[in-house]
């Protein structure tokens, strides 16, 4: 039987299916994926009852498929989603996200003295456990440790 | 290593240090060359430095190349609120090559990637120094004649000490055995100890000096700085236990040579410098040997 949150927000018939979003994170999840710029059809459900996060958010996007390393960009928001491809209103795949080797502008480097926190420059890290999650910066090479990341 | 930029003692490999001990051995014997002809090098110092800036200007004069750039950044339009990348944008321009230093970690790294022309990083924040730990690199070998199976003291300030940490790397090729000597406050962090675990290399921690010293082949000495203590009476209870004085060299071994990157305050105290073991200011002239190796092999002429 399918879970009552499903139905709350319309099926697609071909696309991806980004489920089990901390609720207050869709929106940078959808900034992270540019969402924001697609061209077809994108739905979008906050504060979803979820047994195991509470609230959850839900993303639908119609005729779009996307690949593993774009996917593992959320990896450090929403590390427990999961991503449904359906196509003919069946689900035909389940894919997790997995912690990318390297972490692009999305996280803030915790050095206050890191060129990242002075000038506008990109933050990039180097994924030195992905267990435990912690962050090398490129730049100033200090460890952020997963505790203390920050979501730009 | 032609037309990279050195930024971390980590883009150098073993090979690479060893060329360049090479090469600073060749410049040691003549010193004046005109390989540098034609060349302009920018040397941008944002802040202020003594051994770092005249070794490598001297570096650079030997050699007859030419150097532009400034001593702090007052002189500069990083005072008008220039940002670091509109400045290394357009000193690019009008050099082959920039080393600079500056107070923020990982100003270098991101200065080599806006730049056309590789850089030198001559020290940002507490982040790295490359070319100083190169330059003792080249001063442990010629003191020692050789790098391998060493015993090394390293005393000081070994948390926040960036010359240790880069030493401590740079050596870890060479199957080392380290002694740590800091006051608790300042000991080595244990990223590096558990790096040297990984590797197999001994170390051992102490709190005061020992028996220890009378094995060492190289003391090398940092300073412990006050602004390091939260607490003014902690620095109070530790500042004299780690001055090094010539009584307590009495034991030690005759290869052994005292480093210092300098500048130096109290912890080798001036009775030591007519030691023949203190090496601390041939080590300091080292840098302009080593400074030319390094330039003259990113810029392809070596």
């Amino acid at each position: 039987m399918k879970e009552l949150t499903e139905l709350k927000v319309s099926a697609i018939k071909d696309g991806t299916v980004i489920d089990h979003i901390p609720a207050k994170l869709v929106f940078k999840v959808v900034s992270i994926l540019t969402l924001e710029k697609i061209e077809t059809q994108v739905t979008i459900g906050i504060n979803l009852k979820s047994q195991k996060l509470g609230t959850k958010g839900i993303i639908k996007i119609s005729d779009k498929f996307f690949k593993q390393n774009e996917i593992n960009k959320i990896a450090l928001i929403a590390p427990a989603a999961k991503i449904n491809i359906i196509k003919g209103y069946e689900v035909v795949e389940k894919k997790i996200v997995e912690v990318p080797d390297e972490i692009v502008g999305i996280a803030k480097c915790m050095n206050p003295k890191c060129i990242t926190n002075f000038e506008s420059v990109t933050t990039k890290f180097k994924v030195v456990d992905k267990k435990k999650i912690s962050l090398k910066c490129h730049f100033c090479e200090k460890i952020t440790l997963k505790e203390h990341i920050e979501i730009l | 290593m032609k037309n990279k930029s050195l930024i971390s003692i980590t883009d150098y490999s073993k090979e690479n240090y060893l060329r360049i001990i090479e090469l600073a051995a060749e410049f040691e014997k003549s010193p004046v060359q005109n390989l540098l002809n034609g060349k302009v090098i920018a040397c941008l110092f944002f802040e202020p430095s003594t051994r770092t800036r005249l070794s490598f200007e001297s570096a650079i004069n030997r050699l007859g190349g030419r150097v532009i750039g400034f001593a702090d950044s007052g002189t500069s339009s990083v005072q008008k609120g220039e940002s670091l990348k509109d400045t290394i944008m357009t000193v690019a321009k009008y050099c082959d090559l920039i080393i600079m230093r500056h107070p923020v970690e990982g100003s270098a790294r991101y200065a080599s990637e806006v730049a056309k022309v590789p850089v030198i990083n001559a020290g940002d924040g507490a982040n790295q120094h490359p070319t100083q730990c190169l330059l003792d690199l080249y001063s442990i070998q010629k003191t020692q004649g050789k790098l391998n199976n060493l015993n090394i003291c390293m005393i000081g300030d070994l948390k926040y000490g960036r010359t240790v940490h880069s030493l401590l790397m740079a050596m870890s090729y060479f199957n080392p055995t380290f002694h740590f000597i800091s006051p608790e406050l300042l000991k080595m962090p244990d990223e590096y100890k558990l790096y040297l675990e990984n590797l197999g290399i001994k170390y051992f921690e102490h709190e005061e000096f020992t028996g220890f010293i009378s094995e060492a082949d190289i003391i090398y000495v940092t300073r412990v700085q006050k602004e390091r203590f939260s607490d003014p009476i902690e620095y109070e209870k530790v500042k004299n236990a780690y001055i090094l004085k010539n009584n307590m060299l009495e034991k030690t071994k005759s290869n052994m040579r005292i480093l210092h990157p300098l500048p130096r305050v109290n912890e080798i105290h001036t009775d030591v410098d007519e030691n023949a073991k203190a090496y601390y200011f041939i080590q300091a002239l080292n840098g302009v040997y080593v400074r030319q190796a390094i330039i003259t092999s990113i810029l392809g002429l070596k």
